[in-house]
């Protein structure tokens, strides 16, 4: 093995790409986010199926998508790699474990978390991505296809809002530990700033997390099969009726 | 007959570099055909095995716990002490020399004791160099403190953890070593005997502590840093595995032992608090700056107290005696050690000790706490006070500290002459396990002087000026020597198990050590040692038809290993009382109740007693024969002590 | 007999202690009552007690690691009730007293547990790997003599204090065996960034890290999850700052030194 290689392979190497790929992953959340909240926009999807147009053909963002794929790629091989590494570390476990005491579950769960957001992860680029890329979608005014439309019937199914509201509470556990640990790992821990990384990295987890579940949620509560608001608490219901039928 | 101590003639100051002018030197190409053996990985040993690798001889170092790290250097906590004079208040090598001689109460050899002092400056640069994090000045430059025996601040620290840091300085660079192959590492290795052939020191005998296995070892030269034997009292700040086998075993095969009844008692310890109590712990010595030690006047109003019924917060000044102050008006609470335990003592003697066993008395921060604040005070201690409450679950800024003498320190040891050599060639003795430095009493913060002074720049040198005179040969284990050194040391471990008895080795131990604290301990006298004598022959009869061991030598088996040290213990306590007793004077940490001066201060008798009393083993169960070393004081002026 | 407290009341207890007879043999825990515990001891004094009642029943005494007995020598290594030197924090197991527990209480008592770290007997554990780290490079290579005059490079008083904070880890592997993964980050780390502030540390800075962080990954310890039950559990307190510290030394000496192997 040449130096590099060896650098990669080594536990604390490995947790560099963890950290790298992780942080990442953080400003494509940001970046999806904030193009999601198209969502909120009330004029039948033209924004949002503009936006998702735009992302699924400018070739500057379908180059970067295959960084995103080697991110989430390395992301998950590490995962993998370390697991068994810490695994393999104490094959005799303690008869009586208090780790509670001493530490966040968060933190002690990042695998658990993070394989329920692999789950999610597979249904949803299934959902969405799969059949914008390849599927046949209706075309909207603007010829753009219509992923508007999937988007307000899929979150319109209750197993498929609880799946995606889930998942994203595990987001943020897994953001709540993730976001300080990244920096803590690339050895940028400063008694002046980690305060600061801390806090924020807090606040990021909780508002990525709310904003993304606050999607499926509101089309679940507030819409019609349309996306069109409800205005009234009977309306609200009936639409619930039929969302669990 | 009277032993030598081959210290050069000449002027003090000229001596050691005239000696390593004298000394023969090994070529540096023929090192490596050397093998040194050295035994104990606390600083002196540490600090030999690392410096005789550097210089490239193969040296095989052991240990027994799991790593050098722990050794029970790491436990000291005040500091070290060097002749830099950075604080440019008037200190030299002559006078830490000379401070350590008058603190020794005149009983240490002057040759040994100007070199530790020359040395102690070289030792605080390696240590630096070393990385050792000692405590700095906002300039970057260095601190000190001071320390009791000193009117000048020479003492380098590194928080209350000077031991530890050093030590792990000295266990750095023999990692180092190891590392480049130049040190075996042998750990969880305990030294059963040595094995002389042709009269020479040519290996040792070990038994792993893991398996169980006796393993024979041989070099050209063996040098022990095995440490001190407080623990012969059981109860003692020293660690619970601290052992005079190693040292015991080489004075059995020939090697001098040096006033064994120099041990010193350290006045501000936590008192015993049950029959359960394994050992103490010590509270630093500058509690005393402004703590002030008291007990209730009254025998009656101190049974109070034991009893739970009054509290000390409550005792009025009129019924409470600060017997320092009141005895020593000039030095008050700051008397020196021995002065201070020993007065500790007469008070719980007359019945006005507190605590429920009533042997402890009051160190008050009342006082000072109300002169300054609680806060202050905590700046100043809090770590201690920490500890202490730790350990008492009693709150010492709300209610006095309790404290009580107890054994720390061991002056006493093998006898060695100025190259650091035991009366056996090519055994060479450093540290604590040595007699060498101290005298009658040891000064706060020479301990990790001495270590680290033997091993880093004395023993490196000396030792090389015996292997220049023996032939680079190859040596082995096949001598019929060690086979039966061997053979010795299981047959001793086969006799432990076999006898099945009652008692286990733990309470053989704390019988022992309840003698030799009665009276061998702050004060003897010649019919209490008399009786010790006779009790500590009959316990050690009872060991060897009473001990009760289970399990085999073939494993870990820790209760074998604690009756191997304790029959060991058995056999010392002996000498030491023997020792107390030949001694008709009181110095330094011996104090004979029949010699003080009218005010009840030690009395020395230099005409008869300027001497080092090194006993040379016969036989067992038969009287060991004294051999003086007569000290000669050509650069101090011996004088009477003085604190009132 | 209790010292500070003459009504503290004597204990019960029942211990669930680890007994295995060497390496080889795998082990179980098993059951053991001892009474009339004191409040005032230690944990390892009670301890005492229950060993010199086996030896007095004829049965083997439970092994452990022990000895300076006042919480710096890092010999003591209990996992006490699923916590690294027991439910006291800041405390090694030596220190930890009786009075932290309550009549009838059942205490479990286990070695260390890492595959680094191979049972010797009972609770005792083979600790040797922390060693092996150290000798790949937690020195500084100085030969005795020749050093310069210790006040040659001042060092400013911030970094010695940092220094000294890094370098109080007493070895004693709490950290190891209170974290998920078995990892030795925090132990590691202690020594890294006690010699890389320090001036004298600098020559060496890169391949210490790179040895030492090598030798760490053949032990077999995990890797580090920055969870920060190493730190919640050391007995004297080795921040985590330190482990941001080797991790930053580690890339740094990866990216710049000029060892290709």
């Amino acid at each position: 093995m040449n130096w590099f290689t060896k650098t990669f392979t080594s536990s604390i190497g490995r947790k560099i790409i963890m950290s790298l790929t992780g942080l990442f992953l953080c400003t494509f959340l940001v970046v999806h986010l904030i193009g999601n909240l198209q969502l909120f926009k009330h004029d039948d999807g033209v924004a949002f199926n503009t936006y998702s147009h735009f992302m699924g053909t400018n070739p500057v963002i379908r180059t970067i998508e295959w960084g995103l794929v080697l991110g989430f790629g390395f992301h998950i091989y590490e995962a993998l790699m370390l697991t068994m590494r810490n695994k393999g570390a104490r094959s005799h476990g303690y008869a009586q474990w208090q780790a509670k005491q001493n530490s966040e579950w968060t933190s002690r769960n990042m695998g658990i978390l993070g394989s329920i957001i692999l789950v999610f992860l597979i249904v949803h680029l299934y959902n969405f991505f799969w059949r914008a890329r390849f599927g046949t979608l209706d075309a909207d005014i603007n010829h753009n296809d219509d992923l508007y439309k999937v988007v307000v019937t899929s979150f319109h199914q209750w197993w498929y809002v609880v799946l995606y509201v889930a998942a994203q509470a595990s987001l943020g556990y897994h953001l709540w530990h993730g976001f300080r640990s990244g920096f803590q790992t690339l050895g940028l821990n400063h008694r002046k700033y980690m305060p600061l990384i801390k806090n924020f990295g807090y606040a990021f987890a909780v508002i990525v997390s709310a904003g993304f579940a606050s999607m499926p949620l509101y089309f679940l509560f507030f819409t019609n099969e349309n996306g069109a608001l409800l205005t009234s608490a009977p309306a609200v219901l009936h639409q619930l009726a039929l969302a669990f039928n | 007959m009277n032993l030598t101590s081959k210290a050069p003639e000449g002027p003090l100051a000229e001596k050691w570099d005239k000696h390593k002018f004298n000394v023969k030197l090994v070529n540096p190409a023929n090192k490596r055909k050397y093998d040194v053996i050295v035994v104990g990985t606390g600083l002196a040993g540490a600090s030999a095995a690392a410096s005789l690798a550097e210089l490239g001889y193969n040296v095989k170092a052991f240990t027994y716990h799991d790593s050098p790290r722990r050794a029970h250097s790491i436990a000291a906590q005040g500091g070290v002490n060097a002749a830099k004079n950075y604080q440019n208040d008037g200190d030299s090598v002559f006078r830490l020399f000379y401070d350590t001689i008058k603190g020794g109460d005149y009983r240490a050899r002057e040759a040994n004791v100007y070199r530790l002092a020359q040395v102690s400056v070289n030792i605080i640069d390696q240590c630096v160099a070393q990385g050792v994090p000692f405590a700095r000045e906002y300039g970057g430059l260095l601190a000190n403190r001071s320390f009791g025996g000193a009117q000048v601040s020479r003492t380098f620290y590194a928080r209350g953890q000077t031991g530890q840091q050093l030590l792990l300085g000295a266990y750095s660079a023999l990692s180092r070593q190891v590392a480049y192959g130049k040190v075996k590492l042998y750990t969880r290795s305990e030294l059963l005997d040595i094995v002389v052939v042709d009269g020479q020191a040519r290996g040792i005998v070990t038994r792993n502590l893991i398996t169980g296995e006796t393993q024979t070892h041989a070099a050209h030269a063996v040098v022990l840093a095995t440490g001190g034997y407080g623990n012969v009292f059981y109860l003692s700040t020293n660690a619970k595995y601290c052992n005079v086998t190693a040292a015991w075993r080489a004075h059995k095969k020939g090697a001098y032992f040096a006033n064994p009844c120099f041990t010193q008692i350290h006045p501000t310890c936590i008192p015993v608090s049950g029959d359960y109590q394994s050992k103490l712990t010590l509270m630093s010595e500058s509690l005393r700056n402004d703590g002030r030690v008291w007990v209730p006047k009254t025998v009656e109003m101190a049974e109070r107290v034991r009893k739970g019924e009054i509290k000390p917060q409550d005792i009025q000044e009129d019924d409470r005696d600060y017997f320092l102050e009141r005895k020593y008006p000039a030095f008050g609470n700051l008397v020196p050690r021995d002065v201070a335990s020993r007065n500790a003592k007469m008070m719980c003697d007359e019945g006005r000790g507190v605590g429920s066993s009533g042997l402890a008395v009051y160190l008050d921060f009342a006082d000072v706490i109300k002169r300054t604040s609680a806060e202050a005070v905590s700046q100043k201690y809090g770590n201690l006070f920490e500890m202490y409450e730790k350990i008492t679950d009693e709150n010492p800024y709300q209610m006095p500290m309790r404290i009580y003498p107890a054994v720390h320190y061991t002056m006493g040891g093998l006898w060695v002459d100025y190259n650091l050599q035991t009366t056996i060639p090519g055994l060479y003795a450093a540290g604590e396990c040595n007699f060498s430095d101290h005298g009658a009493n040891r000064l706060g913060a020479s301990a990790l002087m001495q270590g680290l002074a033997d091993g880093y720049f004395v023993i490196p040198y000396t030792i090389g000026d015996y292997l220049a005179q023996t032939a680079p040969k190859p040596v082995t284990t096949d001598h019929p020597a060690f086979a039966e050194a061997k053979a010795g040391v299981q047959a001793r471990v086969e006799q432990m198990l076999a006898i099945k008895g009652n008692k286990t080795p733990d309470e053989f131990h704390k019988e022992l050590g309840h003698i030799m604290w009665e009276y061998c301990g702050m004060a003897r006298n010649a019919e209490g040692l008399k009786h010790a004598k006779a009790e500590i022959q009959r316990i050690r009869k009872e060991f060897w038809q009473n001990v009760k061991v289970v399990g085999s030598g073939e494993e870990m088996n820790q209760a074998l290993e604690k009756a191997g040290r304790v029959a060991d213990f058995l056999e010392l306590g002996e000498l030491m009382v023997d020792d107390a007793l030949n001694r008709n004077e009181s110095c330094g940490g011996h104090f004979r109740e029949e010699y003080q001066t009218p005010e009840g201060e030690a009395l020395r008798d230099d005409d008869h007693y300027a001497y080092v009393a090194a006993w040379e083993y016969t036989a067992d169960n038969q009287p060991e024969v004294l051999h003086k070393e007569e000290l000669v004081f050509e650069n101090v002026k011996l004088t009477q002590r003085s604190y009132k | 007999m209790a010292g500070s407290n003459p009504n503290a009341k004597p204990m019960n207890l029942t211990l669930k202690v680890w007994r295995q007879p060497n390496r080889q043999t795998e082990g179980q825990m098993v059951d053991y009552q001892v009474k009339d515990i004191s409040p005032d001891m230690s944990f390892l004094e009670m301890l005492d007690v229950l060993n010199e009642d086996l030896l007095h029943q004829g049965q083997d005494p439970v092994a452990f690691d022990h000895d300076c007995r006042e919480g710096i020598c890092g010999s003591c290594d209990l996992f006490i009730n699923g916590r690294s030197h027991g439910p006291e924090k800041g405390t090694t197991t030596c220190q930890l007293h009786m009075r932290k527990f309550s009549d009838g209480d059942t205490i479990t008592i286990e070695p260390w547990r890492a595959n680094a770290f191979p049972v010797n007997k009972d609770l005792s554990v083979d600790r040797s790997a922390f060693d092996r780290i150290i000798q790949a490079g937690g020195y500084v290579s100085v030969n005795t003599g020749g050093a310069p005059d210790g006040n040659e490079i001042p060092i400013p008083k911030d970094i010695a204090d940092r220094a000294f904070e890094a370098a109080t880890c007493i070895g004693c592997g709490a950290c190891v065996a209170a974290c998920k993964n078995a990892s030795a980050m925090l132990f590691v780390s202690a020594k890294v960034s006690q010699l890389a502030l320090l001036p004298q540390g600098q020559v060496e800075r890169q391949t210490r890290v790179e040895n030492m962080v090598a030798q760490m990954d053949i032990e077999g310890f995990g890797a580090c999850s920055n969870i920060g039950s190493c730190a919640a559990e050391c007995p004297v307190g080795i921040s985590l700052e330190n482990i941001a510290i080797l991790n930053r030394e580690f890339l740094t000496a990866k990216a710049a030194s000029n060892n290709l192997a």
